[in-house]
């Protein structure tokens, strides 16, 4: 199990580097997506790998816990990198329509180019 | 009154002016004036207490750990400076009521004239070293805003910019030479680093601790080579320069030289470093000043080599020198404060304060006439004035005073700098005031009205005063502070009067003065030749190094970040592997300490889909959409990755989050191209796949050595899982950190989240209303459209699981407490059925049933969070402390209240408010003129009363 996760993670990062290597927003933004995914299954697993055994309290039993604590940090991080994610697709879309351009690297003319235009 | 609020005071008041500058110019004036003049008194009260040669002391713990602790002492030497600081402050508001016209925002100047009068008071007063820093930069920028204060001016903006470069990169090195003393003596309190003279002054550390402070205090002091921003200081309005440039900013660096001089002085290295720069600042002052025609120019190069005068007598080290610095300071501001305020008067009354143009306002101006004539021989050290008396003593301490074993040396130099310096104040009183009355001034040039002249002649009745009776007026001060800048030692003997008997001193005065007029006399001839001698200017030379610098920083800003990001992230990536290869090569790695968990059939299925997805993803990423389809996948397996490894709170957050984001992404991408073309040349994409395969073993190695072993140290987990149920009342571990253990952090979370709804706001507000949006309303779409935009099908459905969707989330929310859900989730499903509803009856449908804008959702969020945060404070708890209990009421079984529900609600709002905000606006893109309005269905409830009327459909 442990494999798979450690794999899962190391697969994720590198595919999201690969794409934010790219020289076009949209390939960025999946990129920063999978990366998204690969720190946060990465933070959640610090807490280690457990099965059956949620953080919900069980008042008849004792029963095993597994670590809540990198849960909850790990829950606020997904809610925050989807607002992430959406100001960077606005940010790549306004500069796209703005200059029918989606490069990711500056124009190369001088400044004030864009002001003639 | 305490020290705390006499330092508080200015700051607290320069709010008024700014407000109260609606209701007129003397409001705002008065409320300057009050709050100095309560201060003030504030200041006086404490006169028993330091008279007897006590120390005040005010302190608070502020941050303990840093040293940084907000100490305030009050003793001789702050006592004095805090005084002039107030009471000249006092006589400037009154004289900048007068002195500024109609046009200038008077609110503003006295605004920015008490943020700098606190940051004064809260110089001489710090007792740590670190608070005084503050305070110092508080200086630098308040004086920036009042150098500036005429905007429009270009000479005010540059000498605005040329003071804030010279003395904040002095402040730069003096917070270093700062941090070396306080390491030196083990403390950044001012009373224990004044006990520690020997431990400092054997410190290998002592010169560059020395060097470092000396030069915060000789830029702040613009004593010689800093010396060229006060002149260019001078395009601040009048009353600017008599308080800061005269009375108080250019003071500081001496304070912190006094207050310093226990510990610092008395070292050959002080000697020479201090009384050398001063000599040298007080001759070239002093020269300079005798050739400048602008009266303010005049004053400011005589400020410079007073200020010199006054360094160099701290520099000499010696009790006596001190004491004379001490007196001279006080006498210093006195006259130059009052020839300031002449001059303001003049250029205000006559219209130009070029002395060329001047001439002859005795008899037009009699009353500044009389105060300008009195200060000005002061300031020549003419008796029986209070000038005379404290040069004669800087003269007698000077004629036996040794430099490198030339006793002529010190003596012959200051006795130049001396006759200069007279020769530039009989300038002052000859050029403008004497002469013949001229036809051809500028303006029309007449005594101002009184309070204009009430500053200065108070200040002139003060400097003679101090000269009849100096040892009764001025005596107790000089002595108090003097004591206090010596540190405890018994002042050494000496008074304070006008006779002292055929002293050297009194023939060097003596020579002064007839030099002086010599000079006057002869200054025509001396003149021509001063001009026809080569000069370094200062401005050019200072300009030239900034440029310098200029283009240096650009060109290496430009050589790194050349605009294209994929360069950025490429050296970032390198950059942390090989530093996290760095740290992996120091460290030691114990064995395996835990197993491996066999995986079932299950994680191995999810696992391959995962890999296989996301290498796809790669593979295909040119094909948009394609990859967005792909991404849904590794989306769900991680969601169900999560609900496998005993996260169900994780993975339904996942999963209705990634509904989001795939709408999303799909809703930009409707605007975007659907292909990335190839551009990179293959080698390039060989290079970036070796980085990220590296950067990927290395972040999988990483966690999977962590899973391998146990935690190094015991976590706090426990701690959550047994308080959960008996302190946040829920057994949802997760939710109750959440909102509680943890609710200080989703509270700045949500917040977050909702600056992320508005930042993507107002960026479709800015594109919409650019020429972007002609285009896009005469977008044809690339693609083929949907023949039915709003299949009958779906939106039956979707306004049939509306209701239901709601209800799911309503489910989630309330039990979140105790078992997965929460007001996150909760969040996220109820967005998701919003938004089924603007995909299926379009935008303009879903817009119109909209009753509450999502700013006011997202606002009304953080204010529930906050609001029951606040609660707590009712019960006397900390913020966010949550309450819980338990309700019976028959029927019901009993049921659970807790506070955290409601904070929960808050975050419910806000994900909603948030979701909602970022999805509409992108969608607000898609809007085109003429676009179908139908309905989908003939048949709706909200639609009736238009049927009946018959005026639609």
């Amino acid at each position: 199990m442990e494999l798979l996760v450690a794999s899962a993670v190391g697969i994720l990062t590198a595919a999201g580097i690969y794409l934010i290597l790219r020289r076009r927003s949209f390939p960025v933004i999946l990129g920063l997506s999978l990366i998204t995914y690969a720190v946060n299954v990465f933070l959640f697993a610090t807490g280690r790998l457990a099965t059956g055994a949620p953080p919900i309290l069980n008042k008849y039993e004792e029963v095993a816990y597994t670590d809540p604590l990198p849960q909850a940090l790990v829950l606020t991080a997904i809610v925050i990198s989807f607002g992430m994610t959406a100001v960077v697709v606005m940010i790549a879309l306004g500069a796209y329509l703005s200059s029918r351009d989606d490069s990711t690297a500056m124009p190369v003319e001088a400044d004030g180019a864009e002001e003639d235009a | 009154m305490s020290l705390f609020l006499i330092a508080a005071l200015p700051f607290l008041g320069a709010v008024f002016p700014a407000l109260l500058i609606r209701a007129g110019r003397n409001a705002a004036a008065s409320a300057a004036g009050l709050t100095s003049l309560l201060a003030f008194i504030g200041l006086m009260l404490h006169i028993p207490a330091v008279f007897r040669g006590e120390t005040v002391h005010a302190s608070v713990d502020w941050l303990p750990a840093l040293g940084l602790n907000a100490n305030f002492f009050l003793d001789g030497l702050g006592f004095l400076f805090a005084a002039m600081i107030l009471g000249i402050g006092l006589l400037i508001i009154l004289y900048a009521r007068y002195y500024l016209s109609r046009e200038d925002p008077m609110g503003q100047f006295y605004s920015y004239l008490l943020l700098f009068q606190g940051a004064m008071v809260g110089i001489v007063l710090s007792d740590n070293i670190l608070l005084l820093l503050v305070f110092w930069e508080l200086t630098s920028l308040s004086s920036f805003l009042l150098i500036g204060y005429w905007k429009h001016l270009p000479e005010g903006r540059q000498g605005a910019r040329m003071a804030l470069t010279v003395t904040g990169s002095g402040g730069l090195a003096m917070i270093a030479g700062m941090l070396l003393l306080g390491h030196i003596a083990g403390s950044y309190d001012l009373s224990v680093i004044l006990q520690n003279k020997e431990a400092i002054q054997s410190s290998p550390l002592y010169l560059p601790a020395l060097i470092l402070i000396l030069l915060g205090a000789f830029t702040k002091s613009a004593q010689f080579p800093f010396h060229f921003w006060l002149p260019h200081a001078m395009a601040a309005p009048t009353p600017v320069s008599a308080y800061l440039h005269s009375a108080t900013m250019v003071k500081a660096g001496l304070f912190l030289m006094a207050r310093l001089w226990p510990v610092l002085a008395g070292t050959p290295e002080w000697f020479y470093i201090v009384a050398t720069t001063g000599l040298v600042t007080m001759l070239l002052g002093a020269v300079i000043a005798l050739f400048k025609d602008d009266l303010k120019a005049l004053l400011a190069f005589s400020t410079v080599s007073q200020l010199g005068l006054i360094t160099m007598l701290l520099g000499f080290g010696t009790e006596l020198a001190a004491v004379a610095a001490v007196f001279h300071i006080i006498n210093h501001a006195t006259f130059k404060a009052a020839l300031f305020m002449t001059a303001g008067i003049v250029d205000h009354e006559a219209g130009t304060r070029d002395i060329k143009r001047l001439g002859g306002l005795r008899h037009l101006m009699p009353v500044t006439f009389t105060i300008g004539t009195v200060a000005a021989l002061s300031m020549a050290g003419v008796p029986p004035l209070n000038g005379f008396l404290s040069k004669e003593m800087m003269l007698e301490e000077a004629s036996h005073t040794i430099w490198n074993g030339s006793h002529i040396i010190v003596p012959a130099l200051v006795a130049a700098a001396a006759v200069f310096s007279a020769a530039y104040s009989f300038r002052f009183i000859a050029h403008v005031f004497h002469g013949p009355k001229r036809e051809d001034y500028p303006g029309h040039p007449h005594d101002p009205n009184t309070g204009m002249w009430m500053g200065p002649a108070f200040l002139v009745v003060l400097v003679v005063l101090i000269g009849f009776a100096s040892a009764k007026i001025a005596g107790p001060m000089v002595a108090t502070a003097a004591g206090a800048v010596i540190g405890g030692e018994k002042l050494p003997y000496y008074s304070l009067k006008l006779w002292h008997g055929l002293t050297p001193a009194l023939y060097m005065s003596l020579f002064a003065v007839l030099g002086g007029a010599v000079l006057l006399a002869l200054h025509r001839p001396l003149e021509r030749i001063w001009n026809a001698l080569p000069r370094p200017e200062a401005k050019v030379i200072f300009e030239a190094l900034i440029g310098a610098f200029t283009r240096l920083s650009q060109g290496v800003t430009e050589g790194l970040h050349n605009g294209v990001l994929t360069r950025y992230a490429a050296v970032m990536v390198t950059f942390t592997v090989a530093i996290a290869y760095y740290a992996y090569q120091g460290g030691t790695m114990g064995a395996a300490t835990r197993e491996l968990q066999e995986p079932g059939l299950l994680p191995v299925l999810g696992w391959f889909a995962l890999v296989v997805a996301t290498l796809f993803i790669v593979a295909k990423h040119r094909n948009r959409l394609l990859s967005l389809v792909l991404i849904g996948v590794v989306g769900l397996v991680v969601s169900m990755s999560f609900n496998y490894l005993s996260a169900p709170d994780l993975a339904l957050t996942q999963i209705s989050v990634e509904v989001v984001t795939i709408i999303l992404m799909l809703l930009a991408l409707n605007f975007m191209p659907k292909e990335t073309p190839v551009e990179t040349p293959a080698l390039t994409r060989i290079r970036d796949g070796a980085i990220s395969v590296v950067a990927g073993l290395g972040a999988g190695g990483l966690i999977y050595a962590l899973l391998m072993r146990d935690f190094a140290f015991p976590t706090i987990s426990d701690f959550h899982l047994t308080n959960s149920y008996k302190g946040g009342g829920g057994t949802n571990v997760v939710n109750v950190i959440l909102v509680d253990f943890r609710g200080y952090d989703t509270f700045g979370e949500i917040i977050v989240l909702g600056i992320a709804a508005m930042v993507i706001f107002a960026l479709t507000e800015a594109v919409l209303n650019s020429r972007v949006r002609a285009h896009l309303l005469n977008r044809t779409p690339d693609l083929p459209q949907a023949g039915d935009a709003h299949p009958l099908m779906m939106v039956v459905a979707t306004r049939v699981m509306m209701p239901l969707a709601l209800m799911v989330a309503a489910y989630i929310f309330f039990r979140g407490h105790n078992l997965p859900g929460g007001g996150f989730i909760a969040g996220l499903i109820a967005a998701i059925a919003i938004i089924m509803q603007y995909m299926a009856s379009g935008f303009a449908w879903a817009t119109e049933r909209q009753r509450y804008p999502y700013h006011a959702i997202i606002g009304s969020g953080v204010l529930i969070a906050a609001a029951t945060g606040m609660g707590a404070w009712f019960n006397g708890m900390p913020f966010l402390t949550s309450d819980f209990g338990y309700l019976h009421w028959p029927p019901l079984e009993e049921f659970e209240w807790a506070t955290a529900a409601l904070f929960d609600l808050g975050v419910f709002l806000a994900v909603v408010g948030a979701v909602l905000l970022a999805l509409e606006s992108l969608s607000r893109f898609a809007w085109q003129p003429g676009m179908s309005t139908e309905h989908a269905m003939d048949i709706n409830p909200a639609r009736d009363d238009a049927d009946k009327t018959g005026t639609e459909g």
